[in-house]
């Protein structure tokens, strides 16, 4: 129910996107140990409060967008393209 | 005295010239129009309209609206049916066949009434503690049964109409006089309005109370701003129920009506609740009898429906707002007798002025009759005749939609009930909702909501609320039981319990106590375990705390959550430019993924086998155009495919073709398809059918990711081309027929090349590439001009063929189909594409996880062929089971198994541990009870050299 200001398509209903997971994890190089590819893999933050999450807007313009929002209060702090 | 006719002759909102007829239990009723089932029941004198949860304890109508606890009753008309209607709701209509829920026989007389003499076994949380030996198990279906409200039928079907949206500026819940105030503010102010109404009317309480607003009755000035609202373009919507707030101001509303029933969805900039008040019932012993009614109902049973409930009225209450309505029972000739627990009040000198006896300093101990009231027993010992006890224990304001919104409420001792707290932005509770102290208040408060100042307010003659303050325990500590929560029949006794077993905090208590967990989600219930829970652990309310309220605030049906998206409609199915051909054809078409594509042309049990025989002896036509067909252009295409592909596609030469896996980043096998490389900076993906929106999302996201977006650009052109595949040993000679302008030759157009030509004066693109295993020929022309080629193809004689049947050729040789021989676990390598993994040092999506120790591990399953001596196919899902110290377990299943036209045999597929070091083993396979065996071999049956396709 929530709105996203999508930065191409302008506010659109929370429906329209699919949450990926968290922003800004870089990928590890392929001499990484299994514990850190695990890491990139299968943990999430889960953070209480203001997160950076990664969402696509499926039914929308296609692109890949960071969602700056608190998980508490579900203000939308600000939504950046993923890739600049 | 003579008596008071059950209906008044003149007064009230119904009209006395449309008669309608109902039955209730089978017995034959009339109301007229205008009225709810509710008060129809009430005037018709009704004894018993319900049978409680619990106990099965008769019960009559507390209250006229939502907050009714008892009256839900069965309704039909016509093919109408609903097991859970609220007789307070639901207006009457001619014809309604009404049965009490939950009795056995009828409301009146409940074979199960019994169960009440048991109560002292069947407290709250007995199922905590009884019914456990031998297993709770052998009393569940029993208990289950004798609980629960109405029976779904599932003959009868309900519909409701479809989810619609509107976005506002102002939405106002709640069209009483607050309410209205603001949303004549608000158009005033140029703002776009919604209000929002539950019943059938706006207007409130006014409707049943005596006000003077602008200089006339508050019903008439109710209409009148009505008007004024819908000529200037307010949307009024009445018998509508605002169910849940939601994020961002997202309200859902629900819309009842004759022709619609549908939810809608809500996005306002602003909304303003005037969603007025609830009054709480006394707490006394038997205080759920039949002719015990909250006072403000019965006020509203009067003045809205004409009925008179009772010839002689006991009122009970502590607060002012009571004596209006016992002096509008004087009024019609009612004997009135109120019964105050303050010692003094105004309003009781205003009374006695007009002959009504009052009681000051008493309460009511205890009902007395059975089932209907026919009296009280006062705390002074007195005992006084009554048919009607009216009873007022406080108000309580309904905040719930501001509670959904995560505002948090406060307790006002002064008032006695739950206020909102801090403000919610883009939230506004106004009115009695909010503590209005009075109806100017009110006004004035809805007025300054909606955008107006306090000076442009509607002028009123002031009318005080008294509220009356906390709820008074008194009288419940007695010898009889006091009924908290109506509708989950939880009593004083059960709240004493739950502190006794250490349930002392509020949450606790609901839960143990089942006290406001009915679908009225405690509306008369609530506040009143509170006080009593208070009492008990020695707290204030205030610190007690109180439990939060969720959508949907009053139940709604599932038919009106689905709203259209029922049969085909959940899930509609893309369909094929030339389905109308295939139909024609004789086609049976079935869903496969997202896509209804033929499955078998013809009837008869060897349809399929005709098919496969065709592929395998002369030629066949299959519309393959549901695979994607992705192009992927620019400098970085094929450095952005090798990364995605775990498949490497930059060294493929144009013109030619490469089959290859997609991995997660978990290693298993995402999709597989063909990558046709066209230029040297343009690929086409073929990816599999109903996979193309996953994939190109996952290509999307990698290119986002990790390339600069001006270097490499993807588009879906799968709908523009109709993809037909002539397949088999003459599908050359077809080929040349269509004059494509292409040389046909294998040495100028080997395998898994691609060429371009021209089909009818359009491009046509002509893939060399097979999933039968027989020479194929993908031909992809645009959609709008396929059906030409297809009725050319056949005319030359090729035999169509379907999904089915394709199954079955790809399956005797090997060929895998993603989601069915893998799973998501799936790696490379164990479908025996092992190559890259060893060889690949550049980075691509799953390359890790290729390496980690359960990618290593011995022991995965494997991709095997599994023959047998059977004359039949191997059952799909056969589980391949293994002794492992003494116990059997499965090592794998059956994946896939077709009779093998090319070989004539059964073949089949499967994924078994190890299984590609197993060739040779015999296994047996279980399915359902009947074992078989099978014997594991190269996951190919027919051709495994390749050399009919690489002809």
């Amino acid at each position: 129910m929530q709105i996203f200001p999508c930065p191409y398509c302008g506010p659109r209903s929370d429906a329209e996107f699919h949450y990926v997971g968290d922003a800004d994890k870089p990928r590890p190089a392929r001499d990484c140990s299994d514990e850190q590819w695990a890491q990139y893999l299968l943990m999430r933050s889960n953070a209480r409060g203001a997160t950076r999450e990664l969402w696509v807007h499926r039914t929308g313009c296609g692109r890949w967008l960071v969602v700056n929002r608190d998980t508490v209060t579900h203000e939308i702090h600000a939504v950046e393209p993923m890739n600049r | 005295m003579s008596s008071i006719p059950r209906r008044l002759m003149t007064g009230g909102e119904i009209d006395r010239s449309r008669k309608l007829d109902f039955s209730f239990d089978g017995v034959a009723l009339s109301g007229y129009e205008g009225d709810t089932i509710a008060s129809a029941l009430l005037a018709a004198d009704v004894p018993v309209i319900a049978r409680s949860f619990k106990y099965h304890r008769p019960r009559g109508l507390l209250a006229a609206h939502h907050e009714e606890p008892s009256a839900i009753v069965d309704l039909r008309l016509g093919t109408e049916h609903d097991p859970n209607a609220r007789a307070t709701l639901e207006p009457l209509r001619e014809g309604m066949q009404l049965t009490s829920i939950h009795a056995r026989g009828t409301a009146r007389h409940d074979r199960l009434a019994i169960i009440d003499r048991f109560a002292r076994f069947i407290p709250a949380g007995f199922y905590y503690k009884t019914f456990m030996w031998p297993n709770w198990r052998l009393y569940e279906p029993a208990i289950r049964k004798l609980a629960g409200l109405g029976r779904v039928d599932a003959a009868s079907r309900t519909q409701a109409g479809p989810h619609r949206h509107l976005n506002v500026d102002l939405c106002i819940v709640g069209a009483g006089a607050a309410g209205l105030a603001a949303a004549r503010a608000g158009i005033r102010s140029g703002r776009s309005v919604l209000l929002v109404e539950q019943r059938t009317r706006t207007g409130g309480a006014l409707l049943w109370h005596d006000t003077l607003i602008e200089g006339t009755d508050g019903r008439r000035w109710a209409e009148t701003v009505t008007v004024e609202l819908t000529a200037a373009g307010v949307r009024v919507m009445t018998r509508t129920t605002a169910v849940g707030l939601y994020d961002h101001n997202a309200i859902v509303l629900h819309e009842r009506g004759k022709e619609v029933d549908g939810l809608w969805q809500i996005r306002a900039r602003q909304i303003v609740l005037a969603t007025g008040v609830t009054e709480r019932p006394l707490l006394f012993g038997d205080n759920d009898r039949p002719g015990i009614m909250l006072a403000d109902a019965a006020l509203e049973y009067l003045r809205r429906y004409a009925v008179v409930p009772g010839q002689h009225v006991l009122f009970a209450t502590g607060n002012d707002t009571s004596y209006a309505t016992a002096a509008a029972y004087a009024a019609v000739g009612v004997h009135c007798t109120i019964v105050d627990a303050r010692r003094h009040s105004s309003a009781m000198d205003a009374a006695r002025a007009v002959g009504i006896n009052v009681i000051a300093g008493e309460r009511i101990e205890r009902a007395l009759g059975s089932p209907r009231v026919q009296g009280a027993r006062l705390s002074s010992g007195a005992t006084l005749s009554a048919d009607l006890l009216a009873v007022s224990g406080g108000w309580s304001p309904l905040i719930h939609l501001y509670c959904h919104a995560r505002g948090r409420p406060r307790w006002d001792l002064d008032r006695g009930a739950l206020l909102p707290g801090d403000a919610v932005p883009g939230l506004r509770v106004v009115g009695s909702a909010k503590g209005a102290r009075s109806l100017a208040a009110a006004l004035a408060d809805g007025t300054e909501a909606g955008g107006g100042s306090a000076a442009d307010a509607p002028v009123c003659v002031d009318l005080p609320f008294d509220w009356g303050g906390p709820p008074d325990t008194r009288m419940a500590q007695g010898a009889r039981r006091v009924w908290v929560d109506l509708q989950h029949d939880v009593t004083a006794k059960d709240v004493a319990l739950a502190v006794r077993e250490n349930f002392r905090a509020v949450e606790h208590l609901k839960r143990y106590t089942t006290l406001g967990m009915a679908n009225d989600q405690g509306r008369t219930s609530n506040i009143n375990g509170l006080a009593l829970l208070a009492d008990h652990t020695g707290k204030s309310i205030a610190e007690t705390g109180v439990t939060t309220f969720r959508p949907p605030f009053v139940p709604v049906s599932l038919a009106a959550v689905t709203g259209m998206r029922r049969g085909e409609l959940q899930a509609p199915l893309r369909r094929l430019a030339l389905e109308t051909v295939h139909r024609e054809e004789g086609a049976e078409l079935r869903g496969y993924g997202d896509t209804l594509r033929p499955a078998i042309y013809g009837t008869g049990a060897d349809a399929m086998l005709r098919e496969c025989t065709a592929a395998r002896t002369g030629c066949v036509i299959l519309d393959a155009s549901t695979l994607g067909k992705i192009e992927v252009l620019g400098p970085d295409a094929a450095a952005l495919l090798d990364f995605v592909f775990y498949t490497r596609m930059s060294n493929l030469a144009p013109g030619r073709l490469r089959y290859g896996l997609a991995l997660t980043e978990s290693g298993a096998i995402f999709d597989d398809g063909v990558v046709l490389r066209t230029a040297a900076q343009r690929f086409v993906i073929s990816c599999s059918s109903s996979h193309v929106t996953a994939m190109i999302a996952h290509l999307e996201g990698w290119r986002e990711d990790r390339f600069d977006l001006s270097r490499v650009y993807m588009h879906d052109t799968t709908p523009r081309w109709s993809t037909l595949a002539i397949s088999g040993p003459d599908s050359q000679r077809i080929l040349r027929t269509l004059d494509i302008g292409v040389d046909l030759d294998d040495a100028a157009f080997p395998h898994m090349t691609a060429r371009v030509g021209t089909f009818g004066g359009y491009e046509a693109r002509i893939a060399r590439v097979s999933f039968t295993g027989e020479r194929c020929y993908e031909v992809s022309v645009p959609a709008d001009h396929a059906e030409v080629l297809w009725r050319h193809a056949r005319a030359a004689g090729a035999a169509p063929i379907g999904v089915e049947a394709l199954g079955a050729l790809r399956c005797e040789k090997g060929f895998i189909l993603v989601g069915v021989e893998t799973d998501g676990e799936t790696m490379p390598h164990d479908i025996g594409m092992g190559r890259a993994r060893d060889t690949r040092t550049d980075a691509y999506v799953g390359d890790r996880s290729l390496h980690t120790p359960a990618a290593r591990r011995a022991g995965r399953r494997q991709l095997v062929g599994v023959a047998t001596a059977n004359d039949r196919p191997l059952p799909v899902g056969a589980h391949a089971l293994q002794r492992d110290a003494g116990r059997r377990r499965s090592v794998g299943w059956i994946s896939s198994s077709h009779w093998g036209v090319g070989v004539g045999r059964p073949v089949a597929l499967a994924m078994i541990e190890d299984g590609a070091s197993r060739h040779g083993e015999t296994l047996e396979f279980e399915h359902f009870d009947t074992v078989y065996r099978g014997t594991l071999v190269a996951p190919c049956f027919y051709d495994a050299s390749g050399a009919r396709l690489n002809v």
